[in-house]
């Protein structure tokens, strides 16, 4: 999709006068006016210069959507038929900017303060301490290494994926049976998951699984005791829920490759695992890589189950970044540290996201 | 003449046993992952309807095993002889079910909306905002889908304890609107691309106007497309525990938070666990077997450009 040029021709026949004109700024800067007045306003009475008896910030809310609204329709006032193609953008735009850029840089202001929400002191700037706190924290530095590790377990997730994904598109009754049981797993809350898998069937005394190691002569299992074991618990756990997501998305790539191209191997003399290597894996390669760049984004987020099933123990072994800071905020309340290590967080994912993302865009390209 | 004349060549029935094999493997496969799928549903479904000692005995086929007994469900209110009377439990349930509903359909309905229409606009229109130019406003939308949820969450919960929006739904929805938004951006960009402009020129021409011709011509044929961004939409916001459980207490409490404080709680009264556990999750089953058409349609829009 080339941003030159519009795809769709219209020409607009819009007589537009001055004072229309004049009308749409004086609407957009009217209601700018009001909502920076009506911030002012709250400003003071937070600071207890005036008071106006107001309990919260609503009020500025409201003027903040007054402008909004007052934005959207000065558009057509002003530019007439060409204002009414960037209403099609302008609201989710809006949404967006105002949801996630504006808690943004909020939050870099938190970052740097000494803010216990528990407590009646209120925020406090504190400068680099945090970061210096972070610098020492070894949970922190633990939970991202975990991360590595969570992410690294897409690979085995991918490979499963891709298996069950050819299966699928091979020549098999009961199609449709399969593919809505395999997908069963993703429609499952990861709430509900953590407790159906990781409290009951993974019990110790009376889980089945549990059943299962024990008839198979494992003395004494126990899934969430030592380290590794619960780290392998938690990320067969959250294979278990995404998987269907990866075969889906390849089994979709795989019914996209024209018929010929596979027959022709079949022709030239490739068996079918030449086949797979040199023809469906190199053109399923784009599709592979969306895949598994879309599953980091997911695996990312990683906490639900977490904080459910272990909640970080043993000794933060399992702990997630998500569910480290989420841990962080519910033992001490205090939003300035862990809202820092999130942006922390935040700024690593971006630079390996676009890292990533680079080298995907190099794989992708031919090499003939 | 017993002696048959036409045999078939050794390659001929060595092909038809390596036939049998790799059918019977990828069966056997299939049949194995499916297992692997269904079985901690069916774990759950059987174990709301067992008592204590099969639980302890590990009882697995109802009828067989053990009887079923609807303690699980007793305790949750919703079994045959307590569906009439009052319980505070299902009454709690119910809320719950509720919040989830009312918040994520309001969500989700939301995120089509204002994803569609700007999905619509940057497939048909330039445009530039400042510096900002169609690719940027593109990849400004979906790099929204890189951002943790944790990274908002404590700004989000200083900002709504100022805006009195804590613990509220209409909190929750904004915020469940703005995490699936990308999603179903990508959905509808996909979806907007492949119907070709000559229909909207040829509306354009009969008189129509640009949100006319989006209205009543465009809509009407991306509406798969629009179902199936709902339907994941829907899947993800019900789902969704992280932000629930930071920003509600009481009032807007979803069923995840509810599942996961009374699961939270080690004890062995596995059977109410069960049986709450497969409330929660009833709706989706139900709505994945019913609708899986158009969550994998959803999911495939972007594998395939």
């Amino acid at each position: 999709m080339s941003g030159q040029g519009d795809l769709l021709h219209v020409v607009t026949a819009d007589n537009i006068t001055p004072a229309r004109l004049r009308l749409s700024k004086a609407v957009v800067w009217g209601a700018a006016a009001i909502l920076a007045l009506v911030a002012l306003v709250q400003a003071l009475n937070a600071n207890g210069q005036i008071d106006l008896g107001f309990t919260n910030w609503r009020p500025t809310l409201y003027a903040f959507i007054l402008w909004s609204v007052a934005l959207c329709w000065a558009q057509v006032l002003g530019k007439g038929e060409y204002g009414k193609r960037s209403l099609f953008v302008l609201p989710a735009a809006l949404f967006v900017v105002s949801m996630v850029v504006f808690p943004l840089i909020f939050g870099l202001g938190i970052a740097f303060s000494d803010w216990n929400l528990a407590s009646p002191t209120g925020r406090k700037f504190n400068g680099l301490d945090n970061i210096r706190q972070m610098w020492g924290d070894p949970f922190f530095w633990n939970a991202l290494k975990n991360m590595v590790w969570y992410v690294l377990a897409i690979l085995p997730e991918y490979a499963i994926a891709f298996g069950l994904a050819l299966l699928l598109n091979a020549q098999i009754r009961a199609r449709k049976f399969f593919r809505v049981a395999f997908l069963m797993p993703l429609m499952l809350s990861p709430v509900a998951v953590s407790w159906m898998i990781g409290k009951s069937m993974l019990e110790v005394r009376f889980g089945p699984i549990s059943r299962l190691a024990r008839e198979l002569g494992v003395d004494n299992p126990a899934f969430f005791s030592s380290p590794e074991i619960a780290r392998f618990m938690i990320m067969a756990m959250d294979a278990w829920t995404y998987i269907p997501f990866m075969m889906i998305m390849i089994l979709a790539g795989l019914q996209a490759i024209p018929k010929e191209l596979t027959e022709a191997a079949k022709v030239d003399g490739a068996g079918s695992w030449r086949g797979f290597w040199e023809v469906t894996f190199p053109l399923m390669l784009p599709v592979s890589i969306t895949a598994i760049l879309i599953r980091i984004i997911f695996k990312l987020k990683l906490a639900d189950i977490i904080i459910n099933v272990t909640s970080g123990g043993p000794g933060g072994a399992t702990d997630s970044v998500t569910s480290f800071i989420f841990r962080e905020y519910r033992d001490r309340s205090n939003v300035g540290y862990g809202t820092l290590l999130a942006m922390v967080y935040l700024v690593i994912i971006v630079i390996a996201m676009t890292i990533l993302m680079k080298l995907a865009d190099r794989w992708m390209r031919p090499k003939f | 003449m017993s002696d048959q004349i036409f045999h078939d060549s050794a390659t001929d029935r060595g092909h038809r046993a390596k036939w049998w094999t790799s059918r019977i493997l990828i069966y056997g496969i299939l049949l194995l992952w499916c297992f692997i799928c269904l079985f901690p549903i069916y774990w759950t479904i059987t174990t709301s309807f067992k008592m204590a000692p099969d639980v302890m005995k590990g009882n697995m086929v109802p009828w067989v095993d053990f009887t079923p007994k609807w303690l699980g469900w007793r305790s949750l209110g919703l079994s045959p002889d307590t569906i009439g009377n009052e319980s505070t439990v299902r009454d709690e349930f119910l809320k719950r079910f509720y919040n989830s509903a009312v918040i994520s359909v309001s969500a989700s309905t939301l995120a089509v909306v204002l994803g569609s229409l700007a999905a619509y606009g940057l497939s048909r229109f330039s445009y530039r905002f400042g510096f900002m130019k169609n690719d940027d406003i593109s990849f400004f939308f979906l790099s929204q889908l890189i951002l943790p949820p944790v990274v908002l969450a404590l700004p989000f919960l200083v900002l709504y304890k100022s805006l009195a929006l804590l613990d509220t739904r209409i909190g929750l929805i904004l915020l469940y609107t703005l995490t699936v938004l990308p999603i179903v951006i990508w959905i509808m960009r996909d979806q907007f691309g492949s119907i070709p402009t000559e229909l909207e020129e040829a509306a354009l021409v009969d008189g129509l106007s640009i949100w006319g011709a989006f209205l009543t011509i465009i809509m009407p044929i991306a509406l798969p497309g629009m179902v199936a961004a709902f339907i994941l939409s829907l899947v993800l916001t019900w789902n969704e525990y992280f932000f629930a459980a930071l920003l509600t207490s009481t009032n807007a409490v979803t069923l995840p938070v509810m599942v996961a404080s009374q699961t939270g709680s080690q004890g062995i009264s596995w059977w109410s666990m069960a049986a709450l556990s497969f409330a929660a999750i009833l709706p989706l089953i139900v709505i994945g077997i019913l609708l899986e058409r158009f969550i994998i349609k959803g999911m495939a829009a972007g594998a395939i450009k």
